[in-house]
């Protein structure tokens, strides 16, 4: 199958400062390829820089340096006015569906504010119109539409969430950990209702997520991240089956499964906590918590290399491939 | 008869709002048997935290225990006065929160925090209390304990505080202690390191368990016997081989098909429709049937009870009544 790139990304480097003139090291010199129609999920833990990613491909945070490609064109090297009709092509969903609706509007003028702003229909009739055929699509009773955020439970928040994501027809869409705030069985629904409009409107997804049950659901291709880098990018299914880079195999490992028959079993621990992105370590960034670590981890960064048909920064990637 | 570290018969606790009573735990009776670790598992709201908090006798206004039992070793801990309860709290009886973040306080010295219940519940002096608030370290996998000891919640990790909550929790040997979602704020690599502590702390002292989660993988790595909570009620109850192998009501085999098999690569997951109702106005019949596709008429109307399958299964569904 020919793959177009959406969206491209080239030597991203993202910081903050933080105290005593040293810098948080978000986003550390990545390398990103999004193509159209596919779902490519971002793992990782918490503070590795994925949500920060995930903004600053949107260019929502410029970054510090490197270059971000849409569609074909430098959207870094863009003026805010230039911008704005790619900022319609991309679109966020949150995490928190309790915060990231106001409270004070109706969920009408909730899905219909970025209609609105970009000026997308010439009268309120028609918003409307869109907003209830919107409702319609993510599975909300249309009738609710001058209902209260409050006024729903967390699931039909996020189906509202996802709407107003969907309203502009975006090409792009970074759904930053969307269903970690739901119940399981509301979970399920959520995930299923964003592959049937995936698959209905072409969308694209970067999934961001630590789940990592859920993204071997959702994602074709996943790309995992450890303190503000990337360590291994490849196919769902060839990443799950044999990861290359340690920490993925970890993280893999680490995941509670559903069967009392094999607790703990044969379980390799990930020992130690994730290290500070502001003195990142020297060498491999995860050279501190890896049990394969020898001093060439400690002194030389590796880079991003195929391995297997993996994209995977370690040293060793042929070794644990065995 | 089985030793019982606890035993709740008919709890029903519930909230007296302006809107009317909710009923956030409906009859529910629970025995955990000396040194096994118990689950229960459910969805939020639906009564998990409320047995926790009824058994702990910290239950805010409105909420409160309207009828049942809960004995601890035997003795009863409904109608308490405070002063008593306070002597069991965090003695025979600790607890684990979610959030470690916001049950610590931020401005004392974590291990200071931690003495305090040595101080409180033993004739012991500061010294003595300070060696065994070290020892305890130790134990639950916390490097460098002197320097952690002088460190301020904020200074630490999330896993590194939620060991600091487990030694809290575990310094004056309780007799049981109750686990309320100990690892759903951790990352995946952190959550199995405090899980396979937990394992490890549970064998070492033979302390009962009472693990609350929705997240059935952790049960599943934990627990001897689960129960299955819904809307306030048990709906199911079975050894967790059992449970795991063959569920017998429609909520449980529900969630365990949310469960995703890394396995296999469905195209879509199975879901159970609706939504979890309001306990302000629950359903007529049984509390699931809403949601339920293998719902009757009967389900609608009347609700079921506790059958029994045999070898200590039970399940609240028409479905096996009289099997």
């Amino acid at each position: 199958m020919e793959q177009r790139v959406l969206l491209e990304a080239k030597n991203l480097v993202q910081e903050f400062p933080a105290k005593n003139r040293k810098k948080v090291h978000a986003v550390s010199n990545v390398d990103l390829t999004i193509y159209a129609g596919e779902t490519l999920a971002l793992v990782g833990e918490s503070g590795c820089g994925k949500s920060t990613l995930g903004r600053t491909l949107m260019n929502l945070i410029p970054p510090v340096s490197g270059t971000i490609t849409f569609e074909g064109v430098e959207i870094t090297k863009l003026s805010k006015k230039e911008f704005a009709p790619y900022r319609k092509q991309m679109q966020l969903i949150f995490q928190d569906p309790y915060a990231s609706l106001d409270p004070r509007m109706t969920v009408r003028d909730i899905i219909a504010e970025p209609l609105e702003i970009h000026k997308v229909y010439p009268d309120k009739e028609s918003t409307t119109q869109k907003v209830k055929e919107l409702l319609q699509q993510v599975g909300v009773p249309e009738e609710f539409i001058y209902r209260y955020p409050h006024q729903f439970s967390g699931g039909q928040r996020q189906r509202i969430g996802i709407a107003r994501a969907i309203a502009l027809n975006p090409k792009l869409i970074i759904c930053d950990e969307p269903v970690s705030a739901l119940d399981v069985s509301v979970q399920s629904q959520v995930l299923n209702l964003m592959k049937d409009l995936q698959k209905e409107f072409g969308l694209t997804y970067l999934f961001i997520s630590h789940d990592l049950s859920v993204v071997k659901f959702m994602a074709d291709r996943v790309a995992v991240m450890f303190l503000g880098k990337l360590c291994e990018i490849a196919d769902t299914d060839s990443l799950y089956a044999k990861p290359l880079h340690p920490y993925t195999r970890f993280l893999l490992d680490a995941i509670p499964k559903a069967d009392p028959r094999n607790r703990g079993r044969n379980k390799q621990l990930l020992q130690g906590e994730i290290p500070s992105p502001i003195d990142v370590p020297g060498g491999c960034r995860f050279h501190t918590r890896c049990p394969f670590a020898t001093d060439r981890c400690k002194s030389e960064e590796p880079k991003m290399r195929q391995v297997e048909g993996h994209m995977v920064a370690c040293h060793f990637a042929e070794d644990l491939a065995k | 008869m089985e030793d019982l570290t606890l035993k709740i018969e008919h709890l029903c606790s519930g909230f007296f709002t302006e809107r009317g009573y909710v009923p956030a735990v409906d009859d529910v009776s629970l025995e955990i048997p000396k040194g096994k670790v118990i689950g229960i598992v459910g969805e939020s709201g639906c009564g998990k935290s409320m047995i926790a908090r009824s058994i702990m006798g910290i239950l805010k206004y409105p909420g409160k225990i309207t009828k049942g039992s809960i004995k601890l070793d035997g003795r009863e801990l409904v109608g308490l006065e405070e002063s008593e309860l306070r002597s069991i709290r965090g003695k025979d009886v600790s607890m684990i929160f979610q959030e470690p973040m916001t049950s610590l306080n931020p401005v004392v010295q974590v291990g200071k925090q931690v003495r305090e219940a040595l101080l409180l519940h033993e004739n012991i002096d500061k010294e003595a209390a300070k060696d065994e608030v070290l020892k305890i370290f130790e134990q639950v996998g916390i490097s460098e304990p002197l320097k952690r000891y002088r460190s301020y919640p904020h200074e630490l990790s999330g896993g590194l505080r939620q060991r600091v909550m487990i030694a809290m929790a575990m310094i004056c040997k309780p007799k049981l202690l109750i686990a309320d979602e100990p690892t759903t704020a951790l990352d995946v690599t952190i959550e199995a390191q405090i899980l396979q502590l937990m394992r490890q702390l549970t064998r070492q002292t033979g302390m009962s368990v009472l693990m609350i989660s929705h997240n059935l993988g952790v049960i599943a790595e934990l627990c001897d016997e689960v129960y299955v909570m819904y809307a306030g009620k048990i709906v199911e109850q079975a050894d967790v081989y059992e449970l795991f192998d063959n569920c017998a009501h429609p909520y449980t085999k529900g969630l365990m098909g949310s469960i995703i098999d890394l396995d296999t690569k469905p195209e879509r997951l199975p879901a159970i429709g609706g939504v979890v109702p309001n306990l302000l106005h629950l359903p007529k019949g049984c509390a699931f049937a809403p949601r339920c596709k293998y719902a009757t008429e009967r389900c609608r109307a009347e609700r079921p009870e506790l059958y029994d399958l045999g070898s200590g299964h039970l399940c609240r569904c028409f479905e096996k009544e009289g099997k």
